[in-house]
C-alpha cells in the first residue's frame, strides 16, 4: 500500500487556520498509512467503529515507541489517568469518577452549577465595561472554565488564583516543544514543577475534605468507599484530578473562542441566536461537529490486525483518528462544510465516542451554551478585528491563541 | 404506468388501516405521513388509550418513578388519524378488504398494517387466575393494578417464571425491600433467552439482592382463602411458599386470533411474513396489500439461514414499522428488507444487560471481556463457528463491535486479541441452552375426556 505526506502537513502551523481542505484529500483515502508511520483514519464510519474497537487499546503502555507525542500533561511520578488506561483498569475508575460526577449517584453535580456558571459570565463580561475591543482568549474563553472547574471540585477562592497559575503552566505540557534544547529543558523543568505543587496542593486539599467533607467533588471523591469495589487511591485521584483539570481547561477555551469566531463569521445566525436564544443548544452541536476543539485523537495502539475499509492495520501499529475529518464526512452529513445551526441528526464525534466519550460533555455543553448566548446578548455590534486570528500551535486540540473582537458597548 | 397510476392515488387519497394502536401502529403512521402519504389513516386499538412505551412498565413504573399514565409515546410528528381507540379488531375479510371491529362496525382499506402485538400468557388454571392477588405484566392497567399492590407491601410477593420480565418484577421487589420468592422452570433465570452459563450470573445477582430464587421447580397450584385471595402456591418439589402477590411472568401469546378463519398464516408463533413486511396467506403466497410489523410478526432474516423470526423487542417494533409503512405505499424496486438485527435490553439488579443477535441459536459461548465473576463482561454466542449473538452485562459500549462481527459472519470463537481479555476467555464452553426438544416455558397442559362436557384440561408439572 502506497503511504501520504499528510500529517506533516496537518501538523504544520501555516495550515492551523483552515485544515479542513487536508482533512478532505485525506478522505480520499479512508484508512492510510502516513509517511511518518501512524495509519491516519479520517471517515466517519471509519473512526465510528474504531472507536468501539476492542482491538484498540488506549493504555499508554502500548504505544509504539514513535509514536509517543511528546513528555504530555501527565506527571511521571504518578499512574497514568482512566484517558491513557484500557479496561479493566479505565472502567473501574472511571465509574468512581461518574459515581461523583453524574447519574444515577451524583445527577445534579453539573445542573447544580448552573447559577453559578451565569455568575462567573456575567462576572467576566463585566469587566469587559468601557473597553471597546477585547481579546476573548485572554478576557473570557482562558479564565472562565478554570473558575467552573474549580467551583466543580472545591477548591477554595481564595486559592483559585495559585491554582491558575499551574493549571496553565501544568497545560502547556500539551504544546509540541520549541526553541533551543536549554529552552526545552527549562519548559519542561517548570512543567514538572508545577505538576508537584499541584499535586502537593491537592493532596492537602483532598486530606482536608476527607476530614471534613463539602458539597463539592473533591469531598466526594475523598470520601467515595466506591461500592463494591476499591476506592481511589490518593495517586490515582491526584492522576485523575489534574486530568479533569486539563480536559476541562483546554478544550472549552477552544470552544468557546471557535463558537464566537463561527458566529462572527455567520452574522445572520449570530442574529438569530440574539432573538432566539434557545437556538444556542443545537447551534453548540453544530459548533462540535463544524470546529471541534479536540480534532485529532492519536495515541492508540491496535492490539491486533484490523482490517478495515479494504485495508488491513496491523497489530502494533499506531493509530491517529481525525474526529474533525470524520464530522466533515459527506457520507455522513449532507452539506457538511456549511454551519447549520438547527442541523437535524447530528452525531458528531465533538465529545469522541466509544467508552472514551469525554465525561465532560455535559459540563462543557452547559458552559458553551451559557457563555455564548450571554456573550452574543451583551456585546453591541461585536465584530471580527482579524480573519483568521493567530492560532496555537496545537494542531490536536486547536483553538486561536488570541481573538480579538471590537463592539460598540455593553448591554445589561 | 396504470400501476404507478394507482400507487400515486393511493398515496394521495387511498385508505390505509392499521390494527394495533401501540409503538409498532404509531410509529408506522408516522413514517406513512413522513413518506408523503395524504390520505385516509385509521388507527385501531383494543385498549382506551394513546400509544404508549411499555418497557417502563416492569421497571420505573413498579418502583412507583413514573406514573402508569405518564408512559405516553412521544410523538415525533401529527399523524392526521382517525382513532378507533377502546375497540378490538374481529375479523379480517380479505376479499372485500375490511377489517370487523368488537363494537359491530367495520372499516374498509385499501392497504392494512397489522401491529396488534402480543399479551401476556395468562395462569392457565382459569379460578387459580382470578383469585386475588394473581397478576400478569402487560398493560398500562396491568401495571397500575400491581404497582398499588405493591405499594401496600405485600408480606411476600411470588414471581412465576424468571425471564427477563419475571426477573426485572423480582428486581423492583427488592429494590421496594419486599420478600420475593422467585420460580423458574429452567435451570436458571434468562436460561431460555441467554442460556444456562449467563444464567448463573443472573442467579447470583438475585441471590446478592435477596431473592428466594427456586429454580427446577414448577408452581403447581395457587391456593386461595375462604375470601378468594390468594394464600399459598405449591411448587412441584412438594415445596410451598406463602404469598399476598403472584405475577405470572410466563411469556407472552401472539394476538391473532382475531384472524382465524380469515386466510392469513396466523397462529400462535406470528403472522408469518416475507422480509418487506408483506404477510403471507395460508398458501404461502403473499397477500399483496396486508403488511404486518412488531411483536405479531414473524419475518425470515437472512442473517440467521432466513429462519422466521417473531422478536418482542422494542427495536424491531420500530425497525419494521418504518420498513412495513414504506413498502406499504411504495413501488416494488423501492421495497425494502428488514434486516434489523436483534437486539435487546433489560434493566435488573443495577445491572444493564443488553444483547445482540439470536443467542438461544447458539451452541457456544465465549466471555470476550471481562468477567462473569465480577458481572461485567461481553460475552460471544456461537453457531457452528461463526458469532451469531452476544450479551453485555454493565458493558455495552462493546454491542456494536460485536453487531458488526455479527453481520459479517465473523468467525467463532473470536480469534484476536481485545482489551480486557482474561483467562476464562480463552476457550469456548457449551452456552447451556434447553434441549429445544422440550418445552422450558409455559406449563404442560394436557386434556382428557371424550364428550366435551367431561373434558378436562389438567395442568401437569414436569
Amino acid at each position: 500500500m502506497t503511504s501520504v505526506a499528510l500529517l506533516g502537513q496537518i501538523l504544520d502551523h501555516a495550515n492551523r487556520a483552515d485544515p479542513y481542505p487536508l482533512y478532505a484529500e485525506l478522505r480520499r483515502t479512508p484508512v492510510v498509512r502516513d509517511e511518518s508511520g501512524p495509519y491516519l483514519v479520517s471517515t466517519y464510519w471509519e473512526i465510528h467503529s474504531l472507536l468501539r474497537d476492542p482491538r484498540v487499546s488506549s493504555d499508554i503502555r502500548n504505544l509504539a515507541p514513535e509514536a509517543k507525542t511528546g513528555p504530555g500533561t501527565e506527571d511521571p511520578d504518578l499512574p497514568p489517568s482512566f484517558i491513557r488506561l484500557d479496561p479493566p483498569d479505565h472502567d473501574r475508575l472511571r465509574r468512581l469518577i461518574m459515581r461523583t460526577y453524574g447519574p444515577p449517584h451524583s445527577p445534579r453535580r453539573v445542573y447544580g452549577l448552573h447559577g453559578e456558571i451565569s455568575g462567573i459570565v456575567s462576572g467576566l463580561i463585566d469587566r469587559f465595561q468601557g473597553r471597546g475591543q477585547i481579546d476573548l482568549v485572554d478576557d473570557f474563553s482562558y479564565p472562565f472554565p478554570v473558575t467552573v472547574i474549580c467551583r466543580l471540585l472545591g477548591v477554595p477562592q481564595e486559592d483559585e488564583q495559585r491554582f491558575h497559575g499551574w493549571a496553565d503552566t501544568v497545560a502547556t505540557a500539551i504544546e509540541p516543544p520549541v526553541g533551543t534544547p536549554e529552552e526545552q529543558e527549562a519548559h519542561w523543568r517548570s512543567i514538572r514543577e508545577a505538576h508537584h505543587q499541584l499535586a502537593g496542593y491537592l493532596s492537602g486539599l483532598i486530606e482536608q475534605r476527607r476530614r471534613a467533607p463539602r458539597e463539592d467533588m473533591i469531598s466526594a471523591l475523598a470520601t467515595d468507599r466506591g461500592a463494591d469495589e476499591n476506592p481511589m487511591s490518593l495517586p490515582e485521584m491526584l492522576s485523575n484530578l489534574t486530568l479533569l483539570l486539563i480536559a476541562g481547561h483546554e478544550t472549552t477555551v477552544n470552544l468557546i473562542t471557535n463558537g464566537m469566531l463561527t458566529l462572527l463569521r455567520h452574522p445572520d445566525t449570530l442574529k438569530q441566536l440574539r432573538t432566539d436564544p434557545d437556538l444556542v443548544i443545537p447551534l453548540v452541536e453544530e459548533l462540535l461537529r463544524f470546529e471541534p476543539p479536540v480534532q485529532l485523537l492519536p495515541e492508540r495502539t491496535t492490539l491486533d490486525d484490523i482490517e478495515i475499509a479494504g485495508t488491513t492495520i496491523p497489530q502494533g501499529a499506531s493509530l491517529w483518528l481525525v474526529p474533525a475529518s470524520g464530522n466533515r464526512d459527506p457520507q455522513r452529513f449532507p452539506e457538511p462544510d456549511r454551519f447549520i445551526p438547527d442541523r437535524p441528526d447530528n452525531q458528531h464525534f465533538g465529545f469522541g465516542s466509544g467508552i472514551h466519550n469525554c465525561i465532560g460533555s455535559p459540563l462543557a455543553r452547559l458552559e458553551a451554551q451559557t457563555a455564548l448566548a450571554e456573550l452574543v446578548r451583551r456585546l453591541d455590534n461585536p465584530r471580527l478585528v482579524e480573519d483568521p486570528p493567530p492560532y496555537r500551535h496545537n494542531a490536536a486540540l486547536r483553538g486561536p491563541q488570541h481573538l480579538p473582537i471590537a463592539f460598540d458597548g455593553l448591554s445589561r | 404506468m396504470a400501476v404507478d397510476g394507482s400507487l400515486e392515488r393511493l398515496r394521495r387519497e387511498g385508505r390505509i388501516v392499521v390494527v394495533g394502536a401501540s409503538l409498532a401502529g404509531l410509529r408506522a403512521a408516522e413514517t406513512l405521513r413522513e413518506e408523503g402519504f395524504t390520505g385516509t389513516l385509521t388507527m385501531i386499538g383494543d385498549e382506551p388509550y394513546e400509544p404508549y412505551d411499555r418497557p417502563p412498565l416492569s421497571k420505573q413504573v413498579l418502583l412507583g418513578r413514573v406514573p402508569a399514565d405518564h408512559t405516553a409515546l412521544p410523538r415525533r410528528r401529527a399523524i392526521e388519524a382517525q382513532w378507533r381507540l377502546g375497540v378490538a379488531a374481529t375479523g379480517l375479510d380479505l376479499s372485500a378488504k375490511r377489517v370487523a371491529l368488537a363494537d359491530g362496525t367495520s372499516v374498509e382499506y385499501d392497504r392494512l398494517l397489522i401491529a396488534t402485538g402480543v399479551r401476556s400468557r395468562p395462569w392457565p388454571n382459569e379460578l387459580e387466575a382470578g383469585l386475588d392477588g394473581v397478576f400478569v405484566l402487560r398493560t398500562r392497567d396491568d401495571a397500575t393494578r400491581l404497582r398499588h399492590r405493591l405499594k401496600a407491601g405485600p408480606s411476600r410477593v411470588l414471581v412465576i417464571g424468571a425471564g427477563f420480565t419475571g426477573s426485572e418484577i423480582a428486581s423492583v421487589c427488592r429494590e421496594r425491600d419486599l420478600p420475593v420468592t422467585v420460580a423458574e422452570r429452567g435451570p436458571t433465570p434468562l436460561s431460555g433467552a441467554l442460556g444456562s452459563v449467563i444464567g448463573d450470573v443472573a442467579a447470583q445477582l438475585h441471590h446478592q439482592h435477596g431473592v428466594d430464587l427456586r429454580c427446577g421447580v414448577m408452581v403447581t397450584g395457587l391456593e386461595g382463602d375462604g375470601a378468594g385471595r390468594l394464600r399459598r402456591a405449591h411448587f412441584s418439589d412438594g415445596g410451598t411458599v406463602d404469598a399476598e402477590v403472584a405475577v405470572v411472568a410466563l411469556g407472552a401469546t401472539r394476538n391473532t386470533e382475531w384472524l382465524a378463519g380469515s386466510g392469513l398464516a396466523a397462529g400462535p408463533r406470528g403472522i408469518a411474513c416475507d422480509a418487506g413486511c408483506r404477510a403471507f396467506d395460508v398458501r404461502g403466497i403473499v397477500a399483496d396489500d396486508v403488511f404486518v410489523a412488531g411483536d405479531v410478526a414473524r419475518s425470515p432474516h437472512p442473517l440467521f439461514g432466513y429462519q422466521f423470526l417473531s422478536l418482542e423487542h422494542w427495536g424491531n417494533a420500530v425497525a419494521q414499522a418504518a420498513v412495513a409503512a414504506h413498502n406499504m405505499i411504495c413501488r416494488g424496486e423501492e421495497r425494502r428488507p428488514h434486516l434489523w438485527t436483534p437486539y435487546f435490553w433489560s434493566a435488573q439488579f443495577g445491572v444493564n444487560i443488553k444483547s445482540v443477535g439470536v443467542p438461544n441459536m447458539a451452541d457456544q459461548i465465549i466471555v470476550s471481556q471481562g468477567s462473569l465473576g465480577e458481572h461485567r463482561f461481553t460475552a460471544a454466542y456461537g453457531y457452528q463457528g461463526r458469532v451469531i449473538a452476544a450479551v453485555t452485562f454493565d458493558q455495552a459500549k462493546w454491542l456494536e463491535f460485536h453487531q458488526r462481527q455479527i453481520e459479517q459472519a465473523a468467525p467463532f470463537p473470536p480469534p484476536f486479541t481485545t482489551v480486557d481479555r482474561r483467562a476464562e476467555g480463552m476457550r469456548p464452553v457449551p452456552a447451556g441452552f434447553p434441549d429445544p426438544s422440550v418445552p422450558t416455558h409455559g406449563p404442560q397442559v394436557t386434556v382428557s375426556g371424550h364428550s366435551p362436557t367431561d373434558q378436562r384440561v389438567t395442568f401437569t408439572p414436569a
